[in-house]
């Protein structure tokens, strides 16, 4: 068992609460983890992103080769473009559709949805809406989770458990959000993949 | 086992803890920022009340380590591989003085300049000060030896540097840890005079040290940190430092059929190397960071055996490694994966919406406009992020403080008048005694210390320069009529680009400080006032 995941996004998006919950559930599975993040000028707006490895066997790098990741899970659409060169051929993107403009650069909505569209294994998802309609719109990022669930190798219940563990101190009621947006974003997963 | 979730800095800062610290000093600097902060909220740190807050910067920092270990205690000191510079001169001579109680240096060294103006490799320190440097390739490994790191300070009687990159520093791992140690006693030096480096004495210490190399490298060659694996195929000898082992290891799942050697201990292992040359062809040295042992190992007239590496061009001269670069230079065929597309928009980090670093540069840009471009000096921390557009505002970054230096400079040549502009914590790091040396000679220099009351770049850490500018600058002996304090917002636009103006005119030191607290903090401690 192995799952390489590219997590994408903007510094200050939250990416990392991503990391943590997968962490979480990874280390209740007993599997080994190792996690490579970005901290420092990037997060003050720049492009930020996370490798995650999992396994059962020893993992070596803390970075995943180029052509070898399983998932590019993105909450920006077009930051998940930009570590393509690590995808591998039977790899998923799975991404927010809602963009971040913080550039006047920004290139056009349509044209990257386009290129997203383009590629063999992708779900594009709008996390922001989903996320308000289980009641938060901050909890997008675990939409975005639950949405790429089903290409982690990682049982659901222990992502679950994951949210529980990372979440718990802040209280029942975000917990049981960050579930609902959770199972909101897999169950879309499950019909448009 | 019960296994913890750490950053290769928070192992670090946990084995420091558990190994039976009385103390951490540190100036936040990414990548190392964390060790300290992982400290800061450790329980048993907190439980037997530690010292567990910033330094002014790495050389007090350094210093006051030093002064622990004096006193008989084991004590960690960190920052990232600029700090040491602003370190080096207690650095290396802590290497003379040698320690009573163990002390650990750990450099957190930023090799492809992720957030960093350089990528120079501390290893080059390590050896300059003649003193062991560890050098870890996972997570694990930086817990356990930061741990051994006492053990070996005390053995050697030397301080230990623990050298780390980005790349270990900001990734997580699994950490089994250990049952931790008690402080040590207090206790004076045996010998009252250890510490005193007059000549005379000075000469019979370093004489020590050159002594104690051979203790060194007797305990590197023994050490289970460092490993020589055989293998079947002598065409080539590998040798990994540090994490460059990780991607080595990484290529060959099933096993290297390369004989190579795993360094992190150094004085690098001579026996060992020693074997490697005699066994094989030629040696392929991987490095994250400078090539220091391609360089003590390559043979200068080209006669020996072939040694490659970042010098040869088998590997990248500059910046960090990854499995596929060093994949490439184990002659694996290439695998670039899908290109990106053209349409992609680079992203450059930038002032967060709303900061008050935006209304002063704003304010600036407007008062200087009758001047011209090219006159202003800035400094380390977020407002270096002014020298992009749309501010386009700075036109130096060197090194914490060099802007009020380096603004007196240009003044002295002519260019008046100069502007410096400085944060808060980086004027309390290094920026006080330039502005004394302005003072001094009455320079015709205007310093604006954007004060945002937080080291924000690094996460918000204190800033020892909280409610004391405008009373240093005083004591300093700036002209209090040259001294303004200004709140920097939108609204306030116009009187800014008045005050600016007005000191521009100044014919004398002039100090501006526009202070709004830094909104990423305000919000952090917003979230956790909520939270209680």
């Amino acid at each position: 068992m192995k799952s390489d995941i590219i997590l994408a996004g903007v510094g200050g998006q939250g990416i990392l609460s991503i990391a943590a919950v997968i962490g979480a559930a990874a280390l209740e599975n007993d599997y080994h983890l190792k996690q490579a993040e970005t901290h420092g000028m990037s997060q003050r707006g720049g492009a930020v992103q996370s490798h995650v490895r999992i396994s059962d066997k020893q993992i070596s790098s803390d970075l995943i080769p180029k052509g070898k990741a399983d998932l590019i899970l993105s909450v920006e659409p077009m930051e998940s473009l930009r570590y393509l060169p690590f995808l591998s051929e039977e790899g998923y993107i799975v991404t927010n559709s809602t963009p971040f403009k913080n550039i006047p650069n920004y290139p056009e909505d349509e044209k990257i949805i386009e290129e997203i569209e383009n590629k063999k294994n992708f779900v594009l998802i709008d996390a922001d809406k989903l996320a308000k309609e289980v009641g938060n719109s901050r909890a997008s990022n675990m939409v975005m989770l639950g949405a790429a669930s089903p290409f982690i190798d990682i049982e659901y219940s222990k992502l679950e458990d994951g949210i529980r563990a990372i979440f718990a101190k802040k209280g029942d009621k975000v917990v049981d959000l960050n579930l609902k947006a959770l199972r909101a974003g897999r169950d879309f997963a499950k019909v448009n993949k | 086992m019960q296994r913890k979730l750490l950053l290769g800095v928070e192992a670090i800062g946990e084995g420091a803890v558990d190994g039976g610290i009385s103390g951490v000093y540190a100036y936040p600097g990414t990548p190392s920022t964390e060790i300290t902060e992982h400290i800061q909220s450790n329980k048993l740190a907190i439980e037997r009340n530690i010292h567990r807050e910033w330094s002014a910067n790495e050389k007090t920092a350094m210093e006051a380590a030093l002064g622990m270990s004096y006193a008989g205690k084991r004590t960690l000191v960190c920052m990232k591989h600029v700090g040491l510079n602003v370190a080096a001169d207690a650095f290396v001579n802590a290497g003379i003085t040698g320690i009573n109680g163990g002390m650990v240096i750990t450099v957190a060294d930023d090799p492809s300049m992720h957030s960093s103006q350089n990528e120079q490799d501390s290893r080059f320190y390590g050896k300059f000060a003649m003193i062991p440097i560890l050098e870890p390739s996972n997570q694990q490994e930086a817990y356990d030896m930061t741990r051994f790191g006492f053990e070996l300070s005390e053995k050697t009687g030397v301080p230990v540097m623990m050298r780390i990159t980005t790349r270990l520093a900001h990734s997580r791992a699994g950490v089994v840890a250990a049952p931790p140690v008690e402080e040590n006693e207090l206790k004076l030096p045996s010998d009252p005079l250890q510490f005193v480096l007059l000549p005379a004495i000075a000469r019979k210490r370093y004489s020590m040290l050159l002594d104690n190399q051979s203790v060194q490298l007797d305990l590197s060659e023994k050490s289970d940190y460092n490993k020589y694996v055989d293998g079947e195929d002598k065409s080539l000898g590998i040798i990994a430092c540090g994490i460059a082992y990780n991607y080595l290891m990484e290529n060959y799942p099933n096993g290297c059929p390369f004989p190579h050697i795993k360094i992190s201990q150094y004085p690098a292992p001579a026996s060992a190397i020693q074997k490697l040359e005699e066994e094989c062809d030629e040696i392929l040295v991987l490095e994250e960071g400078a090539p220091l042992l391609e360089e003590l190992l390559g043979d200068y007239f080209g006669k020996g055996i072939r040694v490659n590496g970042r010098l040869s061009g088998s590997l990248p001269r500059a910046g960090e490694l990854s499995p596929d670069i060093v994949a490439k230079s184990l002659g694996m065929p290439n695998i670039e994966g899908e290109a990106i597309p053209e349409l992609m928009a680079n992203r450059p980090p930038a002032l967060c919406q709303g900061c008050g670093h935006q209304d002063m540069y704003v304010a600036l840009n407007e008062a200087l406009e009758v001047y011209g471009k090219g006159r202003v000096f800035s400094d380390i921390g977020c407002y270096t992020l002014g020298a992009l557009p749309p501010y386009s505002s700075i036109n130096t970054c060197v090194d914490m403080g060099a802007s009020i230096t380096m603004a007196k400079g240009a003044s002295d040549a002519g260019l008046v008048p100069s502007v410096s502009v400085i944060g808060d914590s980086t004027f309390t790091h290094s920026g006080i005694t330039g502005l004394l040396d302005a003072v001094n000679e009455k320079s015709s220099i205007t310093v604006i210390i954007s004060d945002n009351e937080s080291v924000s770049m690094t996460g918000g850490q204190d800033s020892s320069a909280v409610g004391k500018i405008e009373d240093i600058c005083k004591g300093v002996g700036v002209d209090p009529a040259h001294i303004h304090v200004l709140y920097p917002h939108k609204k306030n636009h116009q009187q800014m680009v008045d005050v600016i103006k007005e000191e521009l005119a100044h014919d004398g030191v002039s100090v501006i400080i526009p202070r709004r607290e830094c909104i990423q903090r305000a919000a952090r401690i917003r979230r956790a006032a909520r939270k209680n």
